[in-house]
């Protein structure tokens, strides 16, 4: 059974109770996940369930000994997670917007992703770690970040940014029953897309990606809200007799380069298009990958599409000359498909 | 409450072979054996001995760069210990991680650390697990001074102290972050003061003196396993060698040198047992034998084991990829 119209933030939420359900060591940890703990008036319910609302609910079903609200300490409880997981259980731990890994990127690129490897093979870290990505909002240089490729760098780490309710439910799930450290980027800007849902569990299988959308000119590659930019752009293309096929990324690490070569080598020319900053991002890096393993099928120079090299400005106005665009995508494509 | 000979002899037992380990350790450094950096235990033993006779084999321990006095008061195998030292796919870690990192979960030992301060949150996350898990295991996070300047330490004792995580927080005050001294580094004069700042039990031991660690530690385990939560204990120490094999150590004086030497953990130890009869002068000669037989063995071990196969580079990044 599907239900019509859930939203990614239900989708997201519908995994975690699913798989808190069926596995009692998955615990879920973060700054008010649920809200208000310990105040007796509130009697159970949570005051927030989240930032955004993502997590309401699951406190109430679970409780304090599986829900845990920490102090806003992410150093203290991001390695608390990495350290549980490497003891047995599996956390699902909020680190609320991706810029704040600032204030804890040890614990997770030198402790957590190391972890195993250091020691031999003789550990495991089974984490999830769900954090907020993306602009769109109004929420400033602080808040708006896409910093995946800085996670994608490290051995050890997988990341992963779904851009339907279907895919984030699917890998979240999978993310959770895997036993290394995943990190599952959550685009802010899209909680409210809504999508049918399957009402049981269900898996997608991380560092596959999708094709969205078959075309013949051109490959267009994007991620979370991108992947929908490009959507966007292929329609635009389509009434001017251009075919973009359109793949939405999905897993950066481990990453499908095969789907990705596939269609290079069919359509011969390779748009990356990314809302983080452009270098040493994942536009640089799937530039890359086309460059050195398919240089000698394309027919045109490979094209980026990205934030420009700043911080996210706050204005509403310079926040969307900021964002990748349909337009940009449409414009980039056709500098390289000449019809 | 007295102890019983026999801890008394395997307190005095894990002393000398952490001792007679970092001795040989040391020279096969010099000896230029053994790549990378090592920072050797010696004259802190009583911290390690003291705190690890308190645990349980399911017990949880977390280190930090100056470990191998942690791992072998846990139970790890002095053979794997050298070996890795050694980077040979025989050692604990498959050669992979090295004296900073050299770890035996299956000891609970959850690693030696190349960054200062990283331990705490780790140590947290053991605690967690067996709080969450309803077990009665506790957890024992190893530190210096100098890393109770880092926020990790901060956060992470207030997190144990709201949780009532079983996890003891066990400062090994040897006198000198790398080459600063405490007392440039630390606005306090007792390190175990700051647990007043999170509203859990600080105190202050001779961590020269094993039964005296041993006593504090069993009251700081006992209160984590009643989940009544940490303790900050600061164990004042002094480590004989430099921050890592090579320093020159001009920091440090001839007098205070001495000083400490005077009142090394395993010579008063000795000299307790003997007066007071605990052990005899035989007994503990056949312990310091048997350590140094061991050690001997271990280098053994170590120098006769392969190197790693050049493909070894690729696995145990993940479970599966």
């Amino acid at each position: 059974m599907a239900t019509p119209n859930v939203s990614m933030a239900k989708a997201i939420n519908d995994a975690i109770c699913q798989e808190m359900r069926r596995d009692p060591t998955v615990i879920l940890l973060g700054e008010d996940v649920a809200g208000g703990a310990g105040l007796t008036h509130l009697k159970g319910e949570d005051a927030w369930g989240g930032p955004l609302g993502v997590t309401k609910g699951i406190g109430a079903e679970f409780g304090p000994g599986r829900v845990w609200d920490t102090p806003i300490s992410e150093s203290a409880f991001v390695g608390t997670a990495i350290g549980a997981a490497a003891t047995g259980l599996r956390p699902i731990v909020e680190l609320m917007f991706v810029d704040f890994l600032g204030v804890c990127f040890d614990q997770i690129y030198n402790q957590g992703a190391k972890m195993r490897y250091m020691f031999g093979g003789r550990a495991r870290v089974p984490l999830v770690i769900r954090t907020m990505i993306g602009g769109g909002l109004g929420a400033a240089a602080q808040h708006s970040g896409c910093l995946y490729s800085l996670f994608t760098h490290f051995p050890g780490l997988k990341t992963v940014v779904p851009s339907t309710p279907y895919d984030a439910k699917g890998l979240l799930i999978s993310s959770i029953r895997d036993d290394d450290l995943v990190i599952f980027f959550e685009h802010k800007a899209m909680y409210g897309m809504t999508g049918a849902v399957p009402d049981e569990p269900y898996t997608v299988p991380l560092g596959k990606a999708e094709v969205k959308r078959q075309g013949s000119d051109a490959t267009a590659v994007g991620i979370a809200k991108t992947a929908h930019t490009c959507l966007e752009a292929a329609e635009l293309l389509e009434k001017e007799g251009i075919s973009l096929e359109v793949i939405d990324l999905r897993s950066l690490s481990p990453m499908d380069e095969e789907t990705i070569l596939t269609s290079v080598a069919k359509t011969q020319r390779f748009v990356a298009v990314d809302e983080a900053n452009p270098r040493c991002g994942m536009a640089a890096d799937l530039a890359a990958l086309v460059a050195t393993k398919a240089f000698d099928r394309l027919v045109a120079p490979i094209r980026m599409v990205t934030a420009p090299h700043t911080p996210v400005p706050f204005s509403p106005v310079l926040e969307q000359f900021y964002l990748p665009s349909a337009e940009k995508v449409v414009e980039a494509v056709r500098s390289i498909v000449k019809k | 409450m007295a102890l019983d000979n026999q801890t008394r002899k395997s307190l005095y037992e894990t002393m000398t072979r952490i001792r007679a380990f970092e001795e040989r350790v040391r020279k096969e450094f010099a000896g230029g054996k053994l790549p990378g950096f090592v920072h050797l235990y010696a004259g802190q033993e009583a911290v390690a001995a003291g705190v690890c006779a308190s645990l349980r084999p399911t017990d949880y321990i977390i280190s930090n760069h100056r470990g191998h006095g942690h791992c072998i008061a846990k139970g790890v195998d002095t053979k794997g210990m050298m070996a890795e030292l050694f980077g040979r796919a025989t050692g604990t870690c498959k050669g992979k991680g090295g004296s900073m990192h050299i770890a035996d979960v299956d000891k609970g030992m959850l690693g030696a650390n190349g960054i200062v301060g990283a331990g705490f949150p780790l140590a947290c996350g053991a605690g967690f697990t067996a709080k969450v898990k309803g077990t009665d295991q506790v957890s024992v996070c190893f530190f210096g001074d100098g890393s109770t300047n880092q926020g990790t330490f901060h956060e992470s004792v207030n997190l144990a102290a709201i949780w009532k995580l079983p996890v003891i927080f066990v400062c090994e005050n040897n006198g000198y972050a790398e080459a600063t001294p405490v007392g440039y580094a630390v606005g306090v004069p007792d390190l175990a003061t700051r647990a007043v700042a999170y509203g859990i039990p600080g105190v202050i031991v001779d961590g020269m003196n094993v039964i005296a660690v041993h006593e504090a530690a069993g009251k700081a385990v006992a209160r984590a396993r009643a989940g009544e939560g940490p303790t900050l204990m600061e164990c004042k120490t002094y480590r004989y060698y430099g921050h890592f094999e090579g320093d020159g150590q001009s920091y440090k004086t001839k007098e205070e040198v001495q000083r400490y030497r005077d009142r090394d953990p395993l010579r008063v130890f000795r000299g307790q047992a003997e007066k007071a009869g605990w052990i005899s002068s035989a007994e503990l000669d056949a312990i310091d034998a048997k350590a140094a037989a061991e050690i001997q063995e271990a280098v053994a071990y170590a120098e006769s084991s392969p190197q790693p196969r050049l493909e070894d580079t690729f696995t145990d990044v993940y479970v599966s990829y």
